[in-house]
């Protein structure tokens, strides 16, 4: 790779009460790569996001985003700079669709007509109606949650995402729509992203590599074609268990 | 002499025994929220205050209230006047229900709100007043609905001690064998404590989250 990698895993553990959630984590992800973490549930994808924007702090080793250990940033200026989708979708209750989407700008201190028009903009790229705006996250349905969420977390242009399943409550159309929109919007604006999904499918059109982890710990990291073609164990069942069943 | 010809000839006493009483209990909740809600929003962050606060708020609530207005009488300026002991008293009993409530309100909220709170780069101040007061609020009234309904029937006990309110009426009719006294005090007391709670539970159930 010819330019340094702006997060990275340095044999990283996390322990909570004793028990290893993560461990032995070493990953570099250089910039504008799509990493997507493909695994079992509770396999240590969630807690391994969280390791970057600093939820976690590693028990263990260190993360280095832009060089710098998680545990010597500030971690409201680390989190500033992540746009985070969480598994759960976490959307304030309290607040309309356009309050939710435009939190970290309003925390920003953008001008609040910047902040409006900005909403508007991330309202269309999600394909969701401005009628939306004004609308509780109560009075939307499971999929459009979601799609808020994902231009919550879009809304202050951030360098870095993670995305935790953020695809996973969509109709194979939607789903297929955004994830078309996601690869323009890397087409152009080259973010690095760590992405979470159990879909092979996706993993596959999204990421420049899959990583993929099992209880805990990573067992590999591949290009899309590698893992395609890899004669690893587990990779071979991942594959076989989602060509399985296709004609 | 019927108890509403009583009630007409006395009127004058009873409204001023009201704002007494009212008096009495408003400042007691209001010191006891002044306290007890930042103590609340204390202990939710620091896990290891928790138990100790919590235990001795309930220790507080647990004790009689004629040995509670005893224990504060040697108390400086305090104890100087009775409707102060009175309301010092109140206060702490408020306490428990303000503490507790406030703390459960914020341990309440949703997880995973918190972490997109804390995912989005809020502060510990914006989380707190942005996410979780908000999302506790209708907690916090439900806490300050119950302490307001106890202190407003307490409050009648501070009139053995001398600090005034509807009680005076209770106790002069109890040392008269005077049910017409008696109800004079006792009925203004549980409309106060029907009131209270009604309008409070209106504003609780209008602040839930929905
Ligand atoms: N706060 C916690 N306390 C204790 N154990 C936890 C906690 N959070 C997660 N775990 C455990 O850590 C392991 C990894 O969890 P994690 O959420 O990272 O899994 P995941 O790969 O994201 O799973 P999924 O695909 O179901 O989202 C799981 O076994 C889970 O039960
Ligand atoms: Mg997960």
């Amino acid at each position: 790779m010819p330019t340094d990698p702006v997060i990275e895993f340095k044999n990283v553990s996390f322990a909570l009460n004793g028990g290893a959630l993560v461990s032995g984590l070493n990953l570099a992800i250089h910039p504008g790569e799509t990493v997507v973490f493909l695994g079992r549930t509770g396999s240590g994808k969630t807690t391994t996001l969280k390791l970057i924007n600093n939820l976690h702090s590693p028990t263990q080793g260190d993360v280095l985003v832009k060089t710098r250990s998680t545990r010597d940033w500030d971690p409201i200026a680390l989190r500033r700079m992540i746009g985070y989708v969480i598994q759960e979708i976490g959307l304030f209750p309290h607040f309309t669709v356009a309050r939710n989407i435009g939190l970290v700008p309003t925390l920003e201190n953008w001008p609040a007509e910047r902040v409006h028009q900005r909403i508007q903009e991330l309202l269309r790229l999600v394909g969701l109606d401005p009628q939306f705006a004004v609308r509780y996250p109560r009075e939307l349905s499971g999929g459009q949650r979601q799609r808020v969420g994902v231009a919550r977390a879009l809304a202050a242009d951030p360098p870095f995402l993670l995305m935790d399943e953020p695809f996973g409550a969509l109709d194979p159309i939607t789903r297929m729509d955004l994830q078309n929109q996601f690869l323009s919007l890397q087409q152009r604006l080259a973010k690095t992203v760590v992405f979470v999904t159990h879909d092979l499918h996706e993993a596959l059109r999204l990421g420049t590599r899959i990583a993929l982890m099992e209880a805990g710990k990573l067992v590999t990291v591949l290009t899309p074609q590698q893992f395609m073609k890899s004669d690893q164990q587990l990779v071979k069942a991942y594959v076989e268990a989602f060509t399985a069943g296709q004609p | 002499m019927t108890f509403w010809q009583f009630i007409t000839q006395n009127r004058l006493q009873i409204l001023s025994l009201t704002a007494e009483h009212l008096r009495i209990v408003g400042i007691s909740i209001f010191l006891a929220a002044v306290v007890g809600i930042p103590l609340g929003i204390l202990i939710s962050r620091r896990p290891f205050l928790d138990k100790p606060v919590l235990g001795i708020a309930n220790i507080i609530q647990t004790m009689p209230s004629l040995a509670l207005f005893g224990f504060l009488l040697p108390v400086p300026w305090i104890g100087a006047r009775a409707d102060r002991l009175a309301i010092l008293a109140l206060a702490l009993y408020a306490l428990l229900p303000l503490i507790r409530n406030t703390y459960t309100g914020i341990k309440g909220v949703d997880r995973s709100i918190v972490e997109a709170a804390r995912g989005m780069g809020m502060t510990d101040r914006q989380l707190l007043w942005q996410v979780e007061l908000p999302l506790s609020l209708n907690v916090i009234i439900a806490g300050i609905r119950v302490a307001t309904v106890i202190s407003v029937g307490l409050a009648t006990i501070a009139a053995a001690i001398g600090a005034g309110g509807l009680g005076e009426f209770i106790f002069r009719g109890l040392a008269m064998v005077n049910n017409q006294e008696i109800l004079a005090g006792a009925v203004p007391a549980a409309l106060l404590a029907l009131t209270a709670d009604f309008s409070l539970g209106r504003l609780e159930k209008w602040l839930a989250p929905r």
